[in-house]
């Protein structure tokens, strides 16, 4: 790895620990419900409007059951928003371009893949949506997804942090307050320093230019700087235009891309110190913090090592890849110049640890093992430092998966924050580990054995299987980024994605909701000297191992058919 | 049930109205006001007309132009996209090994002399504006005997069109192909 790489990603980390836990300790006060935050004075007014409206009355509490049936109301009309709005497009106004309403299975891929924070693409966005669909559909489900996400984040560590309680708070002003405190003024800063960078922001349709050598270029306009802001904020990754933060008009240079990489992790990682401060336990948060940094930062050392070491092949052919004062090196098909492999590895893992789904390189064309890594990093089940919220949620499941395994070691009775864990919790922990992998699997075997679903890729062998593979475990884990090549336009992939997605969303969150349940509703046991615990160094490499071990028993037989095959292969 | 749908209705309606609506109005309020040229797309004009974006990069054959990296789209604006084809792909592995040869053929180079990666390999967009330095200064010769220019000139005008790292650490250097172009032009116009 060259020392650019090196200094780039130290860089990155710099900045999440200047700024991480101040916005941590922030959200903190937003979530936690006793006295006063900060900017009330601006936010409350604006909140009792928009609760008056939607008849919501902000003092009652939910249990489980009611805390979940609002998130999913909430989703379903959501996604017959984002449907209606794309059959409608053609009729509606703001479509510059006079693009046709989107046929009814992608509408229907691309309405779940919003709603439920995926931000699959199965369509090219400048040729497909209208800017109305795009403010208005997309960006929408863009802040709110995300806010529901951090939602039920809130409502678990409530659950873990109350005591003999019945409810955990009230979906509709943990939905207001995550949106309306956090994600648009942050959206708002970001989306102005982008558009500063060079990432476009007008509602233009194409302007024609004459180029130097007398063709002819439209170069497209649109309010991009404002979608890319929440894109990377949310953990959505959909791109305004079809080639994504890989596009100048998105991503325009090298100092844009830092802003952005920046902007994919810090609510995630953020959300690690709202967890200690909530719980009243900072060592937790820090453990938390830990673990989710180890793993990325791994992940990041070797897709980056990995993109720069090129491809044995161009080798042979007197290519230079070497890593040289005057170019970067590295294998570049599908990477810009600007970024270089050091810019897009660091990305590639930071997006597919945090199930944003962004990308600035085509994964597709990386090397075998650095695409497989992206793949193995979606697998772990986006943990490290996850989606907004549903991260956070993912690794306090895995580390009460943790302490009943360390607990089954020792004989004890396993607890967590001084709460036992009993067959109820460990049931929806199964529920919550096995949904993901089910779909994955099951849904790659199938395409695998259809025909129509094989004409789709765009590569042959264990590449073609990597495809699918990384379709599968992007959609089931809400990622939302490609392997691109796969033509995932068909009804078959629209349809089966879609599932994947619905699956990876609802059989996550709901089971997380009735552990949080049943957590608030428990008494916590003072600690002993036989209590294991959760925030040493021993404590995190559990969990590290834990997350590793089931990925790893689960998936490898199917990314040995796929990246390894084709990594020795070369 | 009906309140919960009630509810659920009622947010989608604000939040379509603030977020949708407000939010990308206001940013691109401040954006067009701060700063409209960088919002508008980064024009690149020559006497008073556009010739394009110094973002997105743009075909160049003659050879008294620098030559951009391969395309997968033809660098067409409207419609972003790379090959997606994967690093065992005999097709693409094929299609490397003849632009290193032509590459070699329309510089000058030996047989088997090493060629830049970014020269034979298409980008992820299909529209980057850059090459790397090393490619640009195995074309200049190229460039100055076409265009009857000292081999110095153009490197000197290669220098002045290289970004380097941005804040000294971040992405890569790189040199912006069109703005290197139209600046040729204005030395020593081709005829």
């Amino acid at each position: 790895m060259s020392g650019a790489a090196w200094s780039q990603s130290a860089a990155l980390v710099a900045v999440l620990l200047a700024t991480a836990p101040f916005l941590g300790r922030y959200m903190a006060k937003v979530y936690g419900g006793e006295g006063k935050a900060p900017g009330d004075r601006v936010f409350l007014p604006l909140e009792r409007v928009v609760y008056r409206l939607c008849r919501v009355d902000p003092e009652s509490e939910q249990r489980w059951t009611s805390y979940a049936i609002s998130l999913l109301a909430f989703s379903f009309v959501s996604f017959l928003s984002v449907y209606a709005l794309q059959r409608l497009q053609s009729v509606l106004p703001l479509n510059p371009v006079g693009l046709p309403g989107v046929d009814a299975h992608v509408a229907f891929n691309v309405a779940v893949s919003f709603m439920t924070n995926t931000n699959w693409q199965a369509y090219g966005g400048e040729s497909t949506m209208s800017h109305l669909t795009q403010m208005a559909g997309l960006t929408v489900q863009n802040f709110v997804s995300a806010a529901a996400g951090m939602a039920v984040m809130a409502a678990l560590i409530r659950g873990l942090a109350r005591r003999r309680a019945a409810t955990l708070g009230n979906f509709w002003v943990d939905l207001t307050r995550g949106a309306v405190r956090v994600l648009l003024p942050l959206s708002f800063v970001v989306a102005v320093v982008l558009a500063g960078l060079g990432v476009i922001q007008n509602f233009k349709g194409h302007t024609a230019v004459t180029t130097l050598e007398g063709a002819t270029q439209l170069i497209p306009g649109g309010p991009a700087a404002s979608q890319v802001a929440i894109k990377q904020l949310g953990s959505n990754g959909g791109g305004f235009f079809d080639m994504n933060s890989a596009h100048p008009f998105e991503n325009s240079t090298a100092l844009s891309n830092f802003v952005e990489n920046w902007a994919i992790l810090l609510i995630p990682f953020a959300l690690a110190f709202t967890f200690g401060a909530m719980v009243r336990d900072k060592r937790q948060g820090r453990a938390v913090f830990g673990i989710m940094l180890t793993v990325w930062a791994a992940m990041s050392i070797g897709a980056m090592g990995l993109e720069a070491a090129g491809n044995p092949r161009l080798d042979a052919m007197g290519v230079d890849q070497s890593v040289a004062p005057d170019q970067s090196g590295g294998y570049l098909e599908g990477k810009e110049v600007r970024f270089g492999p050091a810019a897009s590895g660091l990305w590639a893992a930071s997006t597919t640890g945090t199930s944003n789904g962004s990308v600035n390189a085509m994964h597709d064309s990386f090397t075998p093992m650095g695409g497989g890594l992206a793949m193995t990093h979606m697998v772990f089940g986006e943990v490290s430092p996850g989606g907004v919220g549903v991260g956070l949620n993912g690794l306090l499941v895995m580390s009460v998966l943790a302490v009943f395994i360390a607990g089954l070691m020792v004989g004890r009775s396993p607890e967590y924050l001084g709460k036992k864990i009993q067959a109820a919790e460990m049931k929806l922990v199964m529920l919550y580990l096995l949904a993901m992998p089910a779909v994955l699997l099951g849904f790659s075997a199938a395409s695998v054995l259809t025909e129509s679903a094989l004409a789709s890729l765009n590569n042959a062998g264990p590449h073609g299987l990597s495809e699918i593979l990384y379709g599968y475990a992007s959609t089931a884990n809400n990622n939302g980024s490609a392997f691109a090549g796969l033509d995932s336009g068909t009804v078959w992939y629209t349809t089966t994605m879609g599932l994947a997605m619905l699956v990876g969303r609802f059989f996550l969150i709901i089971p997380v909701l009735a552990i949080a349940g049943s957590m608030a509703a428990k008494q916590p046991a003072p600690a002993t000297s036989g209590t294991l615990p959760t925030h040493t160094p021993l404590f995190g490499g559990l969990v590290v191992g834990v997350v590793v071990i089931v990925a790893g028993l689960t998936f490898l037989p199917a990314l040995a058919l796929g990246p390894i095959a084709e990594q020795l292969s070369l | 049930m009906l309140r919960q749908l009630f509810a659920a209705g009622g947010m989608v309606a604000v939040s379509t109205v603030v977020t949708g609506l407000l939010y990308p109005l206001a940013v691109t309020g401040v954006a067009q006001a701060a700063f409209d040229d960088k919002a508008d797309g980064s024009m690149v004009e020559r006497d008073g007309e556009a010739v394009g974006s110094s973002l997105i990069g743009q075909s160049f054959e003659g050879q008294g132009y620098f030559h951009p990296r391969p395309s997968a789209i033809g660098y067409d604006p409207a419609d972003s996209g790379g090959s997606n084809l994967g690093p065992s792909d005999e097709g693409l592995l094929e299609d490397i090994e003849t632009r290193t040869r032509e590459y070699r053929e329309a510089n000058g180079l030996a047989d088997g002399a090493e060629v830049p990666v970014d020269a034979v390999t298409g980008s992820g967009s299909g529209l980057d504006p850059h090459i790397s330095v090393a490619n640009a200064r195995l074309q200049a010769s190229r460039v100055a005997e076409a265009r009857g220019m000292g081999a110095g000139d153009v490197t000197a005008l290669v220098d002045e069109h290289t970004a380097g790292r941005a804040l000294g650490i971040l992405g890569e250097k790189a040199v912006n192909v069109l703005e290197l172009n139209a600046a040729l032009d204005e030395a020593a116009p081709l005829n």
